[in-house]
């Protein structure tokens, strides 16, 4: 794609890349997914969503999973949220293997699921009372968590009196204040503007690097993922299978400059092959009426 | 623009009431002129006034006169404003018989008793199966089976059970609001937004915190307004209610008033129900946004009457098989909308199952 720019390779970044993967190496294991496999019946026959996925996550990474449409993402973060369950294989935390969703795994949707009847405060306090805080100790949590995603002054306030970038940003911190293993992702920041979607890449880059969270964030956005992640998972689709895991030959801080790196573009280069491989790539040919006259060409 | 609702159909019995020759079908005698059996202030049709005139003229006699008037059954609406007044000044004309006032007092809590028990058994029951699939299935058949019969068909049996005090009637709006209410908050609860749960559920919440702080406190602002629609409901079963056993209430009132052929009561006693009606919803859409200020725009802000006539409107408008206001689907159902690939907007949030993990929706993105 951009066969005119001389791109080094993505597979062989520079020193200071490599230390730094030997170092995430070296961490525990938060999440192994062993031979996960999803299989769903219908009348017309079984369909296979997932295919023997493996994969595991060290602690404190950030990992995006991105693939095209139907490939699976959503059907796998699901999955290891407990809200659906695997035909084949398992998921283990911390080495142990999980069944349903806990408070463990905390889970960020795209679709804003504050509870509307709570405020700002209240909704991160749902999930510590749950666990049986006091609601004075949940209380000064909420504050807290609040106050790191720089949502204080809205503590009282109901969700519907935020903007989109706000309740995505209470719907992280109700999930951190659990303090999970783990956070998912699920296109949190899909129904966002492009630039509050931008403002809410660099806030979670933050909040991930001030506190002690392992992310696992799904997205179809090429740039997002590169961007954001240590390692991107790609998925390939019918069925869902991973077809590449890349290590991201990006150092950290990343800004918006990063976007403009050889290696980002690199990367990015060889996902998207990954994702729109050359075959498939031959749409079929519309034939669409010829319903209006110009003489011009706009080639 | 509530009034100017109400004005519009004042207008037109202002227009049939005061301008004659709109209808005005009848005559009043003023003057009974030489007739043998007309007399002042009787009413009688236009085309027998008329003969009766032909057959005193050729007789030679002095012909009647009078004015033309609408039948007795259509007072003018003055005439039914002074009657909202005297109806509650003036005695009863049986001795021992209630006052208006007494009549209405007797209405308002024989709804309030009836509505009150149904609610308190009737929500929790319609929450409960609108939440588990397992209950609803035990529960909606027979309730859809009962819903169909006429709660005033168990009159009789009321009075026999309970005899003629206020008890059997109190049980005919029981009757009557109960069971649609099971349905129709088990319906609302089902149409509770599911990635609610799937949050609560992923922040740790067990199946009984699931109903007492999701699904309770989620589905508050809609069986708010259900129950002001119920609360209808209930009125109209209140009439036949009255009518079982010793009739009383504001019923009683309006049948003693139309055997003495006083319609201007009548109309009265029918526009009060309707007041009292009216301003309790009105009230109660006046409360709804305090009592849920989350709600964005607050919940009363369609009026009462939109709201009902919308809900008349699309049941009247909903093809006869889907009328049965909620029933839970059915795996055919279920396996249609996977087939489609779609995920069923509605259905039965089956907690017990999606634990297990054998009733979760196809989602392949």
């Amino acid at each position: 794609m951009y066969g005119s720019l001389e791109l080094p390779n993505y597979l062989d970044p520079p020193l200071a890349v490599r230390e730094r993967f030997d170092r995430i190496g070296q961490r525990p294991t938060v999440m192994e997914v062993q031979n996960l496999g999803r299989v769903f019946e219908t009348r017309t026959g079984d369909v296979t969503a997932l295919n023997d996925i493996n994969f595991e996550v060290r602690r404190r990474e950030f990992i995006c999973v991105i693939g095209q449409s139907g490939c699976g993402k959503s059907t796998l973060i699901r999955i290891l949220a407990g809200l659906d369950y695997p035909t084949s294989g398992q998921i283990l935390l911390d080495g142990k293997e999980v069944h349903g969703p806990g408070p463990d795994r905390g889970m960020v949707f795209q679709g804003y699921t504050l509870f509307p009847w709570l405020t700002v405060k209240r909704n991160v306090m749902f999930g510590l009372l749950a666990k049986g805080e006091s609601s004075h100790k949940a209380e000064i949590d909420a504050r807290m968590w609040l106050n790191m995603v720089g949502l204080s002054q809205f503590a009282d306030a109901y969700p519907h009196q935020l903007s989109g970038g706000m309740k995505q940003r209470v719907a992280i911190a109700r999930a951190l204040a659990n303090q999970p293993r783990i956070l998912l992702m699920d296109e949190p920041f899909g129904a966002l503007d492009a630039q509050t979607r931008c403002q809410m890449q660099n806030y979670l880059l933050q909040i991930w690097s001030a506190v002690d969270v392992t992310v696992l964030f799904i997205t179809h956005d090429l740039d997002e993922a590169i961007y954001l992640a240590d390692r991107i998972i790609v998925l390939g689709a019918r069925p869902g299978h991973i077809r590449e895991i890349i290590n991201v030959p990006l150092l950290r801080p990343r800004t918006r400059e990063t976007l403009l790196d050889p290696y980002f573009l690199a990367t990015k280069s060889r996902v998207e092959a990954l994702i729109h491989p050359p075959e498939e790539e031959k749409a079929e040919e519309l034939h669409f009426p010829r319903l209006v006259h110009v003489n011009d060409s706009i080639m | 623009m509530k009034a100017a609702a109400f004005l519009l159909p004042l207008a037109v019995w202002c227009l049939v009431s005061y301008c004659p020759y709109v209808w005005h079908p009848m005559v009043k005698v003023t003057d009974q002129g030489g007739s043998a059996f007309l007399r002042p202030g009787t009413l009688i049709e236009k085309p027998a006034f008329a003969e009766e005139n032909g057959r005193l003229q050729t007789a030679g006699k002095p012909v009647a006169k009078g004015d033309p008037a609408n039948p007795i059954f259509l007072p003018a609406p003055h005439e039914v404003g002074k009657a909202l007044y005297t109806a509650f000044t003036t005695e009863p004309i049986r001795r021992g018989d209630p006052w208006l006032h007494e009549s209405l007092w007797h209405s308002i809590k024989i709804i309030f008793w009836g509505f009150l028990s149904a609610a308190v058994v009737g929500v929790p029951i319609g929450v409960l199966c609108g939440t588990f699939g397992f209950f609803a299935r035990i529960t909606e058949p027979f309730v859809d089976f009962i819903r169909y019969m006429p709660a005033p068909a168990f009159g009789a049996l009321a009075v026999a059970i309970m005899g003629i005090s206020d008890a059997p009637k109190i049980a005919i709006i029981f009757i009557g609001t109960f069971f649609q209410m099971v349905l129709v908050v088990a319906n609302t609860t089902r149409m509770l937004d599911a990635s609610l749960l799937e949050a609560a559920q992923v922040l740790g919440a067990k199946p009984r915190r699931l109903l007492s702080h999701v699904i309770v406190p989620g589905i508050l602002p809609n069986l708010y307004n259900d129950m002001r629609i119920l609360l209808g409901w209930a009125w109209t079963y209140l009439i036949v209610a009255e009518l079982i056993g010793a009739s009383s209430g504001i019923s009683y009132f309006i049948n003693q008033q139309g055997k003495y052929r006083h319609y201007d009561n009548v109309y009265a006693g029918i526009i009060l129900i309707g007041l009292i009606g009216l301003t309790t919803d009105q009230l109660l859409a006046f409360f709804a946004p305090k009592i849920f200020p989350w709600m964005p725009g607050a919940a009363g802000k369609r009026s009462s009457i939109t709201v009902f006539f919308a809900g008349i409107v699309a049941f009247i408008g909903s093809p006869r098989s889907e009328r049965i206001l909620s029933r839970p689907r059915t795996s055919a159902d279920l396996h249609e909308t996977r087939a489609q690939g779609t995920a069923p907007t509605r259905r039965p949030i089956d907690m017990a199952a999606q634990e297990k993990g054998s009733d979760v929706d196809v989602r392949i993105a």
